[in-house]
């Protein structure tokens, strides 16, 4: 915050003249100045009034043009009186009450022609046009990060995409004002240290995270959960840093458990994967842009997919907890029910599982084990997770007939219990596979804990998904559940 | 005219002046450092053979635990502490 500009001691009285109160009080005032008690008026508007020239005694007179005092010294209504001592306010009163100024000035007979009481006017400091730019000016000047100024004749999004910010689409342009009304959306400090972000191993502060925050086109309430997740996709567990170098497809997928869903409007139903909804477009797109920005991750650079995915912009969606059969995923990943939460998965996709035949859960679950088989490939087995989302038309089936997620996965492990035989190097003509070694055994495609399955989409559509992932474990990533902060 | 925070991290990057390059390897110790791709062991074995033909006082083999993660700080302590050059393998 800004240091507050001093006032002097005594009575001053904060004005603009484009209020009817104010030029009422004006008289009031010529009267507290011959008591010689007024020592300073700050007027907001206009710097010649009020007019004073007939009083006795010529107050310190103060053009508020940038509204600095009246910000800062929180004034909300014109006329406000206050009364300073030792630099600090000891009582104000606001607008017209003559029974109010004469017991404050301890004068009698104040505005003897005055109606008696008049409500004040709104302050230019309160004024909606400027109270964002003002909270914007004021509470950023706290802020550490370099400022960039853009030369007068450069387009601002031209400017910032030169500057190399821009993942290839635009970007807000991160402004004091905007950086300052996107850290409102946090009770965490801005100078706190959030994570050390990968590749270049970068201390992360929670203002950094706010300034691609704006950029992304998060809203306030957004950036706790872009705040949790960046913290989760920085620990060892996750590998950031591998999944942004690898070759492989894969970027961080986040999906969101918890009240938090609807409190910030994220979507969990009708397209849930797919563009259209602020929370989701933007708050997996926020943690990738601080990864390129802050983290210095550059496709091309230490970023080397061969092919990438168009989910690496961002991938951030919802649970549809409420209409799922099974206990949501944040649940079975060890977290209370009701807390918000994000999990981290890394990977891509989706892969379609249609099957608009099934009515019965055994059948359907052959479906999802047929296609979840073909995770990254039919022959290799343990070393890729999945997460295996499940649309509410397939969901109903399994909650008609009584399946939770227990005898699902159950199931599931049974169905995807694989005959090692198929899966050798050579096997069906195919070069690639596990080694021979490990011939004449069943093996599971997914290993414990690598299946993932969560609720979500649209109310019509017998579709499923698989999303793939990248190589787990410890030569790669596990997925990682946070709680999601404030 | 616009003002921005910059998004980046600000980073200034510590400049290090490349070593010289040795003329020879006649008689220095040379690491091979394996990140753990498939294969990338076929590929090491040639080159020990050859940097020995050459006149290596000695080839010391190293492995990264996984290629997705950077070697661990006491790898590369030990890689600096035993060897004159080093060499590491990429595969793919």
């Amino acid at each position: 915050m800004t240091e507050r500009p001093p006032l002097p001691d005594g009575f001053v009285a904060v004005v603009k003249q484009d209020c009817p109160t104010c030029q009422l009080v004006e008289p009031v005032l010529v009267q507290l100045a011959d008591a010689a008690e007024l020592v300073a008026v700050v007027t907001q508007d206009d710097p010649s009034f009020p007019d004073l020239s007939t009083a006795s005694s010529a107050p310190e007179r103060t053009f508020d043009d940038d509204l600095a005092i009246s910000y800062l010294w929180d004034i909300e209504t014109v006329p406000t009186l206050l009364r300073i001592e030792d630099g600090e306010e000891v009582e104000r009163i606001v607008g017209w009450d003559r029974q109010q100024w004469q017991d404050l000035t301890g004068l009698p007979d104040l505005g003897p022609d005055l109606p008696d009481w008049r409500p004040g006017c709104g302050s230019l400091s309160v004024d909606p046009m400027r109270a964002d730019e003002l909270a914007g000016r004021f509470s950023a000047s706290g802020l550490r990060s370099r400022r960039v100024e853009f030369a007068e004749l450069e387009d601002d999004f031209e400017a910032m995409w030169d500057r190399g910010w821009s993942d290839g689409l635009p970007l807000v342009p991160p402004t004091e004002g905007r950086v300052a009304r996107m850290l409102a959306g946090t009770t965490r400090a801005p100078d706190e240290v959030v994570a050390v972000v990968p590749p270049d191993l970068v201390e992360c502060t929670v203002e950094k995270v706010a300034v691609n925050a704006v950029m992304a086109g998060c809203l306030p309430e957004h950036l706790p959960v872009v705040l949790s997740a960046l913290e989760a996709a920085c620990t060892r567990e996750f590998n950031m840093h591998g999944l942004l170098a690898t070759t492989f497809f894969s970027g961080p997928i986040l999906i969101v458990n918890g009240p938090i869903r609807q409190r910030i409007g994220m979507n969990s139903g009708v397209n849930a994967l797919g563009q259209g909804n602020r929370a989701n477009s933007t708050i997996g797109r926020a943690l990738q842009l601080v990864v390129r920005n802050v983290g210095g991750g550059l496709p091309g650079g230490v970023d080397r997919a061969t092919l990438g995915s168009p989910g690496k912009l961002g991938f951030c969606f919802a649970e549809d907890e409420e209409g799922s059969p099974f206990t949501p995923l944040s649940v079975d990943r060890g977290l209370e029910p009701g807390v918000d939460a994000v999990t981290l998965f890394a990977g891509h996709g989706p892969t379609s599982i249609i099957d608009q035949k099934s009515r019965e859960p055994e059948s359907l679950v052959r479906s999802f084990a047929a296609v979840l088989r073909t995770n990254a490939h039919p022959k290799l087995p343990l070393k890729i997770d999945a997460v295996l989302v499940i649309s509410p038309e397939h969901g109903r089936i399994f909650r008609e007939a009584g399946w939770g997620r227990e005898q699902l996965m159950a199931r599931l492990g049974e169905l995807l219990l694989l005959d090692s035989d198929e899966l050798v190097q050579g096997a069906g003509g195919i070069a690639e596979g596990i080694p021979e070694a490990f011939a004449g055994m069943q093996l599971p495609k997914f290993r414990e804990g690598g299946l993932l399955v969560c609720h979500a989409g649209g109310g019509a559509g017998l579709f499923s998904a698989v999303l793939g992932g990248w190589v787990n474990g410890e030569e790669g990533s596990d997925p990682v559940t946070v709680p999601i902060g404030t | 005219m616009t003002t921005v925070l910059d998004p980046t991290g600000e980073r200034q990057v510590a400049e290090r002046a490349l070593l010289d390059r040795p003329s020879s390897i006649e008689g220095k110790v040379v690491g091979l450092l394996d990140i753990t791709k498939p294969r990338g062991d076929v590929f090491l074995d040639h080159l020990e053979q050859g940097l020995r033909r050459r006149g290596a006082a000695d080839v010391v083999r190293f492995a990264k635990p996984t290629y997705t993660k950077p070697a661990p700080v006491d790898l590369r302590h030990e890689i600096s502490t035993k060897c004159d050059l080093v060499i590491e393998a990429l595969a793919d």
